[in-house]
């Protein structure tokens, strides 16, 4: 971020939430870049940013849209990256309709499941290197964002044309061959019914102005926690293995051979055909001598999917008794995850919980203090759940690595001994899975055996504390050295799919390498070099910047001497430069290898997106996406307006929950929607930390934010009587909550398609409880369950609710207030969960004679 | 303390230091002028991560006695440069904190308060619920006949905050048990 | 650089007013460099590290009744006994904005501060920022070091002292805390630390709702410049962990220049308002070891636009009392004379 011209923060609110990261944007200020935060909130962020543009919160799509159709109807992008980098040129399926032609749905959907069959979003065969055929990927777009316009973003997102203009002119301005802009988000883009949308169309705006694989270029995902990226990376998630290999799913991959064609067939380009040495070698590192080639190397006996199991799936299955133990690993859902009711009812019904954290935090005390037990609502003598509280080590009391933001691994050592009866989750689960294992050592059941066959002997190190390295070791992966002797590979290129490998984890191989932890390199500042390689180590295979290739032009050389990082050198026909080339490092610039190769060698020297199936940066998405091929605004589950652009009022994909436990505010247009009138949006301060584990139980941060609090703006504090330091009551659907007041012109009410729409902020760091110093009640509890159907992340960002001076009522007037206000906005659990919002306008497919070009025509 | 030698009579040494007004170097206290750093007396200094956001901010741990006794930015590091925010700086404090826990606590079904439990215990009847809820919620098939080999009985929920080996033991695990139902905040 | 008593000057009257080397004035002959802060609030983002930093370093209780104070984003209000470190935080609407810069043009049309020669031939383009709608102001307040300092001064115990770096120090094993020193601050800034303050908090007795016992109770406390890290070469604790360079700590003097030349920069960048305060030698403390770079009036940041040490006027009030004196001693000569008549 330091190299770049132009940074565009945005989805985010980086002074606050990453500080340190910031002194990287503030180098780029100081050293003339241009800075702009574009938030619903003024912020820590905004004060020190060039210009702050106000946004309703949830519109980012229309906006970064119009930016897309500003770029290409002004021939602001940049033509030579696009035309050799992207997939502008390739033809889509005749059969493809957009959401113009369908009113805010794509062709190919489905309105009793709510999901898509992408059949029609595939490529044809040939491209149009012109750049005019009606079915390229270039004039696809151009006609999906011709409606986005400022016009429209002045009416959807609040924002007035000079300040687009002012937007538009920063980021054009700073793109090409010279310049280079950056965009940063965090979870303001993710936490919406169509998150993976909203980085989907920043990805293509930098993609057509060539902000992608370059210095200060790209969009970076700011993540908040010490190893988020690691937890995906080597996940504690129900659907991926380690390096972002799917768990198998009952019906789609019932064999190896499906499963692997799923993962990346051996024909396509770039590094996911050889999915099969990455999976091979994980089962060897899980199930060692037991993974074989005669039983398809474990896979029949791993367990499949059914559908997505997510967390909030699963606290539905608690409260449906189908769950009985639950493991809350630094993590505190009672406080952290949406919908904190349904949350605490879920934990209610469970057989047994095991709670491993630092201090009692609200997860492991709601029988005794949750907001439910304080009203009266359950008794504790009533709840059968047994809770098991161990406490857990701090980040000094055992080594281990963390990967940050940028897939940097970093090693900690060990700096003391776990206090007490505290350890680390690595203590704790190998010393659980060897009772485990004693417990099924003689049950003769077939169902016990991969927790018999999986390997689980770890070593103590000099500490007498399990060896983390050997993990590490273990991840990093081994091969069969010439006299049959373990040897660690040196990286994924050298993992087969015959047995010979192991490695716990693909992208990672090659942190051990030469049996050194390159986690642990410490050279002060990184080292000489521009990339800061020595310190610590980047996957995949050490690179800084990811598809680096693209740094330099189609020749090979760089784009300008500004931005040079990787190019090709003639002399030794190699790719050299400033990072490790993420690229075939001798694949000439216009080498053109036969595609039937498939895998790495076929990638032409031209093909900078090596893990997509063509190498090239895709602006129209033919698969990978399940919510549609190109972002399109839609308004979110709960909103006081309606979708300006589109019949279709919410995303037509997003996953619903219609239950009595998780109700909505009807939107716009709909009876009752006055009666939660206001916008509210949910977000961390820089003095606490997610749900308050590591803060609130901290005297020196929890002084300097010490209770919970709202942000309203004046006119807001005026119209509904709320005074400055006094007290509001917040209802939603799901909840009513207490806040202490911040009346502030850092809000400010937007005029939205000519109404006044005031938006309220709530950071999310307090719970209800008896333990920590500070408490307060919890923004989640506002907040309802409905998930992006990509990730499965839930809208906790935008919500509907109604404020009033003074505390919220105690007790059961609590529960008859809220009753009080769904009944009379008329909630069900229909509200809101309509799929097709206006069946009539939105699954009539185009007659062929409809003339798009015609004036005033208009589908709808 | 002994009586004061005359030399170290206040008035005697505003003289003789030359501090004619003893606001300087005539007014040090002995403890004053012994003061040392506790990052220069601690014992070792380790090298670590910051354990709250993702910028993943070098550390340097001061341990004295084998206790924490200092965090501090490393300067080392090319990703933070010896800085830190607010929460960073309070890393001893939440290693020291006073409302941390250190031993393993039961609440049994219906009580109303926390008993205490060895860990040996805790872990032991963790496993045994573990392999019974594991059996009690098995699914070998799914209606249509397929493979499910799972059970639904068990669910987890956390790792952003754990390390990449923490979370690696912990899928192998669950995935030999069968046990899908496991998540973090970075769904979150 | 590396200062010796110079006998030559003589006299008291530059150890209680106007330019001088306050190390020097303390007897410290082979002295270190004067050191202290430059805090530059253009770039500070409020994150509070320099408070955190500060109390962990010096074990320092938290402060306060864990309420939100409504006053934007600051939840600990000042400077005092256990908050060494504090960071004001100033929301201004678009008319604030301009009268801040209106006043720091009228500084600029006097002459304040001297910023040295143009630096360039070109015009410079003075166009005020963009965002001049609103704006957040965060400023970290620390002890100012004085040249000249009031509680230094009046001091009666030798408790505070002033340090080889320049920097003014309270020795709380000396203190006893008769408090003189809290009214001799033209700043506010040193408190006495009393029992309404909770613990230390990397010790016992910080759990919900616990409020125990407080160390050097009673006793007068403020930024010791992390004297206890200077001894060692050691940068002070806030500077240290400053994410964006907002507190800068070095020598006085490099930094009085860095600071002029940034207040040159953001003059070029259209920001007129800014301007430092503390740099000046003349003003009534002698010029402070911690200057700041503010983007509107002190007062706007809670802090004193014309601090003036109460020993300033001591060199008056001895000669006035010097001329009493002899005027008494001749009266009593004339009478007696007179009365042996």
């Amino acid at each position: 971020m330091a190299n770049a011209d132009c940074i565009v923060l945005q989805g985010g609110n980086m002074a606050e939430a990453h500080p340190v990261g910031f002194q990287w944007v503030a180098e780029a200020k100081a050293r003339g870049a241009k800075v702009i935060h574009v938030d619903p909130r003024f912020t820590r962020t905004s004060a020190v940013a060039d210009k702050h543009i106000a946004i309703r919160v949830g519109s980012d799509v229309a906006l970064l849209g119009a930016l897309i159709n500003h770029v290409l109807t002004h021939d602001l992008w940049f033509r030579d990256y696009v035309l050799a980098y992207t997939n502008a040129a390739r033809l889509v399926s005749a059969d493809f309709r957009d959401t113009e032609d369908l009113g805010g749905l794509f062709s190919g959907f489905d309105p009793e499941t709510g999901t898509y069959d992408n059949t029609t979003w595939a490529y044809d065969e040939g491209s149009d290197d012109t750049l005019q055929d009606p079915r390229t990927v270039f004039q696809i777009l151009k006609r999906h964002y011709a409606r986005y316009t400022p016009e429209l973003v002045q009416q959807v997102c609040g924002i007035s044309e000079a300040d687009f203009i002012y937007l538009a002119d920063a980021v054009t301005g700073n793109s090409g061959r010279e310049r280079t802009t950056c965009w940063a988000y965090a979870t303001g883009w993710t936490q919406h019914t169509f998150g993976a949308q909203f980085i989907r169309t920043a990805a293509v705006l930098q993609l057509l102005l060539g902000n992608v694989g370059r210095p200060g270029s790209g969009i970076m995902a700011l993540r908040g926690h010490a190893s988020i990226q690691g937890s995906t990376d080597i996940p504690t998630l129900f659907n991926l293995f380690p390096g972002y290999l799917p768990m198998p799913v009952a019906g789609r991959h019932d064999t190896l051979d499906a499963y692997l064609a799923a993962v990346g067939n051996t024909q396509q380009k770039g590094f996911w055909a050889n999915a099969d040495t990455y999976f091979v070698s994980l089962m060897k590192a899980y199930f060692g001598d037991a993974a074989t080639a005669e039983n398809d190397w474990y896979f029949d006996r791993l367990p499949r999917l059914t559908g997505p199991h997510s967390t909030y799936e699963t606290a539905m299955a608690m409260i449906d008794d189908q769950v009985e133990g639950y493991f809350v690993l630094g993590q505190n859902p009672a406080v952290g995850s949406a919908n904190g009711k349904l949350q605490r009812e879920a934990m209610r019904h469970l057989k047994w919980l095991v709670v491993r954290d630092l201090s009692l935090i609200e997860s492991a005390t709601w029988w005794q203090d949750s907001p439910e037990v304080l009203s009266g609502e359950v008794r504790t003598e009533d709840i059968e759940t047994e809770v098991f509280f161990l406490p857990a080590a701090t980040h000094v009391e055992k080594a281990g690595s963390f990967t940050q933001t940028q897939r940097l691994l970093q090693w900690r050592h060990q700096a003391v001994q776990p206090p007490g009866e505290c350890q680390s989750e690595l203590d704790f689960f190998l010393e659980l899975g060897q009772r485990i294992r004693s417990l099924v050592a003689d049950s003769g059941d077939e169902r016990d055996r991969p927790l018999l066959d999986m390997t689980w002997d770890y070593p103590d190190d000099e500490t007498g504390n399990p060896d983390p390295q050997a993990v590490l070791r273990e991840i990093n992966g081994y091969r069969t050295g010439e006299h049959g002797q373990r040897e660690l590979v040196s990286g994924f290129g050298e993992l087969k799919a015959d047995g010979s490998t192991s490695s716990g984890c693909w992208i990672y191989a090659g942190v051990f390498a030469g049996d050194e932890n390159k986690a642990a390199r410490r050279v002060p500042g990184g080292g000489a070099g521009v990339s800061q390689s020595q310190w610590g180590w980047a996957w995949p295979a050490d690179r800084r910047i990811l598809y680096n290739r693209a740094s330099a032009d189609p020749d090979g050389k760089p784009w300008s001497d500004r931005k040079k990082y990787i190019w090709w050198d003639e002399e030794q026909q190699r790719w050299v430069g400033d990072d490790v080339p993420d690229f075939p490092v001798d694949r000439a610039p216009h080498s053109r290898p036969d595609p039937a190769l498939g895998g790495p060698a076929a990638l032409g020297g031209d093909d900078p997106f090596i893990m997509q199936s063509d190498g090239k940066g895709w602006l129209f998405a033919p698969s990978g996406l399940v919510d549609g091929p190109l972002p399109t605004h839609f308004e979110p589950q709960e909103s006081p307006v309606r979708n300006l652009l589109y019949p279709q009022q919410q995303s037509p994909a997003r996953v619903i929950y219609p239950r009595e436990d998780n109700l909505d505010a009807p939107s716009a247009g709909e009876q009752g929607a006055d009666v939660f009138p206001f916008v509210f949006t949910t977000y961390r301060l820089t003095e606490h930390h997610t749900a308050g584990g590591m803060s609130r139980w901290l005297p020196y941060l929890s002084e300097l934010q010490p209770e919970m609090f709202c942000e309203v703006s004046p006119q807001l504090a005026a119209e509904r009587g709320l005074v400055n330091e006094g007290w509001a009551t917040i209802v939603s659907p799901r909840a009513v909550i207490e806040a202490k007041v911040l009346v502030t012109e850092r809000m400010t009410p937007l005029t939205i398609d000519g109404r006044t729409v005031h938006q309220i902020g709530l950071p999310y760091h307090w719970g209800v409880g008896n333990e920590a110093l500070v408490t307060g009640d919890a923004a989640n509890d506002l907040i309802g369950v409905t998930l992006d159907p990509n990730v499965l992340i839930q809208e906790s960002k935008v919500g509907s609710c109604d404020i009033v001076a003074g505390r919220r009522p105690r007790g059961a007037a609590a529960e008859a207030l809220l009753a009080s206000y769904n009944e009379r906005a008329g909630v069900t659990v229909q509200t809101d969960n309509q799929r097709i919002t206006d069946p009539p306008a939105e699954l009539h497919d185009p007659a062929p004679g409809d003339d798009r070009d015609q004036e005033g025509w208009t589908r709808w | 303390m002994g009586r004061l030698s005359t030399l170290q009579w206040p008035v005697v040494r505003q003289l003789r230091t030359g501090d004619r007004t003893g606001r300087g170097v005539a007014a040090t206290s002995p403890t004053t002028r012994d003061l040392q750093p506790r990052t220069t007396t601690a014992d070792r200094v380790v090298q670590s991560v910051c354990p709250y956001c993702a910028v993943g901010c070098g550390q340097q741990v001061y341990v004295k006695d084998e206790k924490v006794v200092q965090i501090e930015g490393d300067p080392d590091s090319p990703i933070s440069r010896g800085r830190l925010c607010p929460k960073g700086s309070a890393s001893e404090q939440l290693v020291n904190a006073p409302g941390r826990q250190y031993e393993v606590l039961y609440r049994k079904p219906r009580g109303t308060q926390w008993e205490r439990l060895d860990r040996d215990s805790a872990i032991e009847m963790i496993a045994q619920r573990f392999v019974q809820s594991r059996r009690n919620r098995w699914q070998e098939r799914d209606d249509e006949g397929r493979i499910l080999r799972r059970t639904m009985g068990i669910a987890s929920l956390g790792g952003a905050t754990l390390d990449n080996e923490e979370n690696y033991l912990i899928k192998k695990l669950f995935t030999a048990a069968g046990a899908i139902q496991i998540e973090n905040q970075a769904r979150i | 650089m590396v200062n010796s008593w110079n006998p030559v000057r003589g006299g008291w009257a530059h150890e209680l007013s106007g330019p001088t080397d306050p190390a020097t004035d303390s007897g410290w002959t082979e002295h270190e460099a004067r050191r202290g802060f430059f805090t530059d609030t253009s770039i500070c983002i409020g994150c509070k590290a320099c408070e955190v930093a500060c109390k962990e370093w010096n074990r320092n209780p938290r402060d306060g009744d864990l309420e939100l104070t409504g006053w934007s984003y600051d939840n600990t209000q000042g400077l005092g006994a256990s908050t060494w470190r504090h960071v004001a935080f100033i929301e201004q609407d678009a008319a604030r904005v301009e009268q801040a810069r209106e006043s720091g043009r009228r500084l600029v049309d006097l002459g304040m501060p001297r910023i040295g020669a143009p630096t360039a031939d070109a015009p410079v383009d003075r166009t005020p920022p963009d965002t001049a709608e609103f704006r957040w102001l965060m400023a970290s307040d620390v002890c100012k070091h004085c040249t000249h300092a009031g509680c230094l001064d009046v001091c009666p115990t030798g408790a505070l002292f002033r340090t080889e770096f320049g920097s003014v120090v309270v020795q709380p094993d000396v203190c006893n805390g008769c408090g003189t020193c809290v009214a001799g601050c033209p700043f506010g800034v040193i408190e006495r630390r009393s029992d309404g303050t909770a613990a230390p908090t990397t010790r016992e007795g910080e759990r919900k709702g616990e409020q125990p016992k407080v160390p050097r109770r009673g006793v007068a406390q403020k930024c010791t410049l992390c004297y206890d890290r200077l001894v060692d070469g050691q940068t002070p604790a806030c500077a240290k962990t400053c994410p964006t360079t907002s507190i800068k700590f070095g020598e006085h003097a490099e930094l009085v220049a860095a600071a002029r030349d940034r207040v040159r920069e953001l003059h070029e960048q259209g920001m007129p308002e800014a301007r430092l305060y503390g740099a000046n030698e003349l003003d009534g403390v002698g010029g402070t070891g911690s200057v700041f770079l503010l983007l509107d009036e002190p007062e706007v940041y809670g802090l004193p636009p014309d601090p003036r040490v109460p020993t300033a006027d001591l060199q008056v009030m001895f000669r006035r009392a010097g001329f009493a004196a002899a005027g008494m001693v001749a009266a009593a000569v004339v009478a007696f004379v007179g009365g042996g008549r």
